[in-house]
């Protein structure tokens, strides 16, 4: 399974993907693109990655979450220009009672967000856009005029 | 003059104007050095002296030495998610 998409992502295939007899539980988080962010009123936005190394970390973090818990996870983050509504990730994780789902999800989601090489750029309604930097004060990195496109 | 090509993302690329640099292996000892020849391109001086880099998709240490075949990436904070 692809865990970086160009295309919109099929919660309900994913889902499906880990099911099984033995697992009475299934978990998933879906992340969504927000209307908002850093009191910004958000039109779009799009992910960029470190495609090969992005890919790799994500596949390390499934089997890291299968191997600490008896749970099945799958992971896929969008790639490109999405609007407000749009799916931007979505992980869904299996096991035989709540309790692993729960966990193998949560730990997947967090790891993703601190591991993997993906980027954003959103764009907001005031004409003006900026890199999304969790590390930076309000948390965006305006684009130099220069350097806007 | 042999070089070292260090790939660059996102905020980075821009603030740089390049999505892949060549650096001369002169100034490649190690990836300290790196990220100081990048400071040292037109735009360049907003890059953080110890940004996230990564040797071959792992992150590394800024006193990594490279080697010939190294795959090098300077990166931005990660903003999937």
């Amino acid at each position: 399974m692809n865990v970086l998409a160009a295309d919109p992502v099929d919660v309900d295939a994913l889902v499906n993907a880990v099911s099984g007899p033995g697992r009475g539980a299934v978990v998933s988080f879906v992340g969504v693109v927000r209307n908002n962010h850093a009191g910004r009123e958000v039109l779009e936005l799009e992910y960029s990655a470190y495609g090969s190394m992005a890919e790799r970390t994500i596949r390390t973090i499934v089997a890291e979450a299968e191997t600490r818990w008896p749970a099945a996870v799958v992971v896929v983050h969008r790639l490109g220009r999405l609007a407000v509504g749009d799916v931007a990730v979505a992980v869904v994780a299996a096991g035989g009672h709540r309790g692993e789902a729960f966990e193998a999800c949560r730990y997947a989601i967090e790891e993703v967000k601190q591991r993997v090489p993906i980027w954003k750029r959103e764009r907001y309604a005031d004409g003006s856009e900026a890199w999304v930097d969790p590390t930076a004060p309000g948390g965006i990195q305006p684009i130099r005029p220069e350097a806007a496109s | 003059m042999p070089t070292v090509t260090v790939l660059l993302f996102a905020r980075y690329a821009d603030l740089v104007g390049a999505s892949r640099v060549e650096v001369p292996a002169t100034a490649a000892g190690t990836l300290g050095q790196v990220v100081a020849y990048l400071r040292g391109l037109p735009g360049g001086a907003a890059l953080p002296e110890r940004p996230l880099v990564a040797v071959n998709m792992e992150q590394a240490a800024l006193d990594y030495r490279p080697v010939p075949g190294d795959e090098i990436a300077v990166l931005p904070p990660m903003a999937g998610g």
